[in-house]
């Protein structure tokens, strides 16, 4: 049951991937962001059962693979995962960047442009 | 059948041109506008034969077939006799709005509103389905708020149609509720069958419950009694609204649905109670009230709720007299009342004020006018031999009799009538008696005083006249209007015999009575309206005040909800996820014990995989630790690798080599960003803080482990595998699966993403250049101020 210790490790992944978003500080935030891409990844590939050291790959002369390879969908799924979570990842850096060159901070508390504190209440006539 | 259904698209379709034909003929748009009306009138008019005859006209299509839902009507004596008022009344309230409005910048979408209204009108009376009921129901609603706010920017206006749209539409989902209940019991959704399930609905242990919905649609709708404070309110509306909405249309819907569900839901003891009790306090209420105002719209808005009691407590009294009374007066209020508010529309336009104390001595300028006021005043006042006198006779011997109840219900119906004869003698006698007294600020000078435009007299003048006809040809209306009203009410044939004429009895008396008390509260009225005042001012506190708090309270409430919800805190959002997440993941194992199994420690692990876990375990600690950013980002790049080593380990090279050239570009390029921001290298959380966002963590992971672990517990299907390796060669001609998988099985599937790459490639571009161009327009600003 070599799953066990993927188990574990994607758990651990998951636990840190949070807690750094839970930060208030963005580039924290950020890195959460890139921890849970990489558990995610991990959790696919666990889900797809694992198989060492054979990568799927049919020889040379063959019609079908002929010994038990790794499972190829979930590789296929996570080369997919794999960029657009880069994509995204760049993205949330140049939005965080760009919010630090014009705000000054990248503590998101502090970022109250668009909510400020202390909003007046809506109207109270007709 | 089709001509009909024509018929009710017909005021639709004249409330799309309405705008563009008052664009091009300005007020005069009114004549052919009201050809749609009357031509609606003279389509029912066709129908009085059969109705006359007691035949029962239904139609219509099927809607949605699957839950007997159907888009029909029916036509019977009740509905004929509303669509002929709707329609008829209709026909000269768009005439009167011609000439009311004339010149004003929205006149066009007066006229819209107002047959849009129509239409939703005639819709509600004709409807035999529930759906449709409804429907039209809330259009009405909606079309009076419309209507109601016509005058938008004036707040009292907007009030006014914020209140009439929360209050009736509000009723129109008790309604809803009702109607549904009904369909449940009876498991028939149209009016025309439920007909016949009378005895099955009251014995229904839901009876109470439709009964108190029904109500609560219908009380909300006719403004009774503590449900009155809309209507006045609505007084705001321009006078053709007022006169329309609250003469046959608007408040009548609710006496409307009382009379229709009478023969299913009338006849228990709960109905002969409460509905009489309540009509006959929202008739005393509205005639005190209508004493205590000066404006002449005002007065006539409450002897409306105070006419609507009086229809509901006859509609509530049970005996067959009772539901003819309410037959006879529902068609003479409608046509009195819609004459007077017109009048008092009239006296606005022409002497510019609206103020009882302050208009007098127009009889010589405006003869025709007080022709029309004086012969609508005394058809309300129900002297013979106005149709109002029917009216009155009818309602005074249906309910007069020894018992106490029909003793204190006579009594009730006495002291309300005499307050509106008086309201009545007031709105047509004191502007048009003695010497000539212009209010200030007034369109015109005494002289310059003149008759109102044909457009605006032709409308009241011809209701009062129709008021003294239909009274003196007693024996017709009764036979093509009333009989076949009081039938359909009833639920079973029923023969009205008013008469002009009047007879001595017990009625004539009770007549002689409330005339004699009428006229004198006319003479003392400025001590009656003191006295009223008074009282009302004793109460204080009443349900149109009641209402600003409501709305206040809700607005309040409203607030705080979100100010909960949304603190602007992107932590507590963040956390509320995260909880949501772990919880989703633990409850329902938790709930239904489906936990996974207790695993073995794998044994036979080789050295090297445990270590490169180990160090992608250790480069996440790192990252949590970190003293300084660049430290964090470095130790991000270590489990990165770490995580393409795995894969590289386990049979994924393709994954491998992606892994390891993406981490490698986050990390340089995060570290060149990191390079150009200044920031606090360190993560401060305070130690609760800490505490509870590692407890939201952990739940979280914990969650995701235990669900893997059981999902690589369970069996696993290898279909879509051995298809892939199957065919990846023999079809796809490729010999690495994964790549075949990418690029020809879901080849879509990677274009999409490639797409995505693209429009972050352009969208990070764009979030750098605006930057650049703000950049140089602030350089180009200081350059040249």
């Amino acid at each position: 049951m070599t799953e066990l210790l993927f188990v574990i490790l994607i758990g651990l992944f998951f636990a840190a991937a949070v807690y750094l978003m839970l930060s208030k500080f963005l580039v924290r935030v950020l890195l959460g962001v890139v921890l849970l891409g990489n558990a995610v990844n991990l959790l696919l590939f666990t889900a797809g059962r694992i198989l060492r050291e054979v990568p799927p790959i049919i020889p040379a002369g063959h019609d079908v693979p002929v010994a038990l390879t790794a499972n190829p969908l979930p590789q296929a799924l996570i080369l997919t995962a794999i960029v657009i979570s880069f994509s995204f990842f760049a993205f949330l850096l140049v939005l965080v960047y760009r919010a630090y060159q014009d705000l000054g901070t990248d503590d998101a508390n502090e970022m109250r442009v668009a909510e400020p504190e202390n909003t007046p209440g809506p109207p109270t006539g007709y | 059948m089709m001509s009909t259904f024509l018929v009710f698209c017909l005021p639709f379709l004249g409330a799309l041109v309405a705008p563009a034909l008052t664009r091009r003929l300005g007020h005069n748009a009114a004549w052919p506008l009201a050809l749609v009306p009357f031509g609606i009138f003279l389509h029912f008019l066709g129908f009085n034969a059969e109705i006359a005859r007691g035949e029962v006209v239904t139609g219509g299509y099927a809607w949605v077939p699957a839950y007997n839902v159907s888009f029909s009507w029916l036509i019977d004596g009740l509905s004929l006799a509303f669509l002929s008022l709707i329609s008829g009344i209709g026909t000269l309230i768009v005439l009167y709005a011609g000439g009311y409005l004339k010149g004003h910048p929205h006149q066009g979408r007066f006229f819209s509103f107002i047959l849009i209204f129509m239409g939703a009108m005639l819709g509600l009376v004709a409807s035999d389905s529930f759906l449709m009921l409804f429907v039209f129901w809330e259009l009405t609603s909606i079309a009076s708020f419309l209507l109601i706010g016509f005058d938008h920017e004036r707040e009292a206006a907007r009030r006014a149609a914020l209140q009439a749209l929360v209050v009736t539409s509000g009723g129109g989902l008790f309604l809803l509720a009702g109607l549904l209940i009904l369909w449940n019991v009876t498991d028939v959704t149209q009016l025309s069958l439920l007909l016949s399930y009378g005895e099955e609905v009251r014995a229904s242990p839901f009876y109470l419950a439709i009964f108190f919905l029904i109500l609560g649609g219908a009380f909300t709708k006719s403004a009774q009694f503590p449900f009155h404070f809309w209507l006045p309110n609505a007084m705001e509306a321009p006078t053709p609204v007022s006169a329309y909405l609250h003469s046959a249309t608007m408040v009548k819907a609710g006496v409307y649905l009382l009379m229709r569900l009478n023969p299913v839901l009338g006849g228990t003891p709960a109905w002969e109670t409460v509905l009489p009790a309540l009509g006959g306090l929202t008739l005393l209420v509205g005639g005190v009230l209508a004493i205590r105002q000066t404006d002449l719209k005002l007065m006539l808005a409450y002897t409306t709720v105070a006419s609507l009691g009086l229809l509901v407590l006859l509609t509530g009294f049970g005996t067959e007299k009772a539901l003819a009374a309410a037959a006879l007066y529902l068609v003479a209020h409608s046509l009195f009342k819609g004459a007077l508010f017109m009048v008092a529309g009239i006296l606005d336009h022409e002497a510019g004020s609206r103020d009882v104390t302050r208009l007098a001595g127009l009889r010589r300028a405006m003869p025709v006018t007080f022709a029309a006021a004086v012969l609508a005043a005394l058809s309300m006042s129900g002297l013979p031999p106005f149709f109002g006198f029917l009216a009155k006779e009818e309602v005074y011997a249906a309910l007069s009799g020894g018992s106490l109840r029909a003793l204190a219900f006579t009594a009730a119906a006495v002291v309300g009538n005499g307050l509106m004869i008086a309201v009545a003698f007031a709105v047509a006698l004191k502007p048009f008696l003695g010497p000539v007294v212009m209010a200030p600020g007034s369109r015109h000078e005494a002289e310059n005083l003149h008759e109102a435009p044909l457009l605006l007299w032709f409308g009241p003048l011809a209701l009062a006249v129709k008021g003294l006809a239909i009274g003196i040809f007693a024996g017709f209306t009764h036979a093509v209007l009333t009989s076949p009203l009081a039938s359909a009410i009833a639920g079973k044939p029923e023969t009205v015999s008013a008469s002009a004429v009047p007879h001595v009895g017990a009625a004539l008396v009770l007549s002689l009575v409330t005339l004699a008390f009428g006229v004198l509260v006319y003479l003392g009225l400025a001590r009656a309206r003191a006295a009223a005042g008074r009282l009302v001012e004793d109460i204080g506190w009443g349900p149109d005040r009641g209402f600003d708090q409501a709305m206040r309270g809700l607005l309040a409430f409203s607030v705080a909800v979100t100010r909960f919800v949304q603190p602007g805190r992107m932590g507590v959002y963040m956390t509320a996820t995260f909880l949501a997440i772990a919880l989703a993941l633990l409850l329902p194992p938790a709930l239904y014990g489906e936990w996974p199994d207790l695993p073995l420690w794998p044994a036979g692990v080789p050295f090297h995989e445990l270590a490169i876990m180990a160090l992608a375990l250790l480069g996440v600690g790192a990252v949590l630790a970190a003293n300084n950013r660049l430290t964090a980002i470095l130790a991000l790049g270590i489990q990165g690798f770490c995580v393409a080593v795995i894969f590289l380990l386990f049979g994924a090279p393709d994954l491998a080599f992606t892994q390891f050239m993406v981490e490698t570009l986050s990390v340089v390029i995060l570290t060149l960003v990191m390079t150009r921001l200044k920031l606090t290298p360190r993560d401060h959380r305070p130690f609760g803080r800490k505490i509870a966002d590692a407890a939201v963590a952990i739940a979280c992971g914990l969650g995701f482990s235990l669900y893997l672990l059981k999902v690589v517990q369970g069996r696993f299907d290898t279909a879509l595998t051995d298809f892939f390796n199957l065919y990846a060669r023999t079809i796809a001609h490729g010999s690495n699966v994964v790549n075949v998988i990418i690029v020809d099985f879901r080849g879509t599937d990677t274009l999409g993403e490639i797409a995505v790459v693209m429009i972050t490639g352009l969208a990070i571009l764009s979030l750098i250049r605006i930057r650049k161009g703000r950049a140089a327009a602030g350089a180009e600003r200081e350059a040249n101020p």
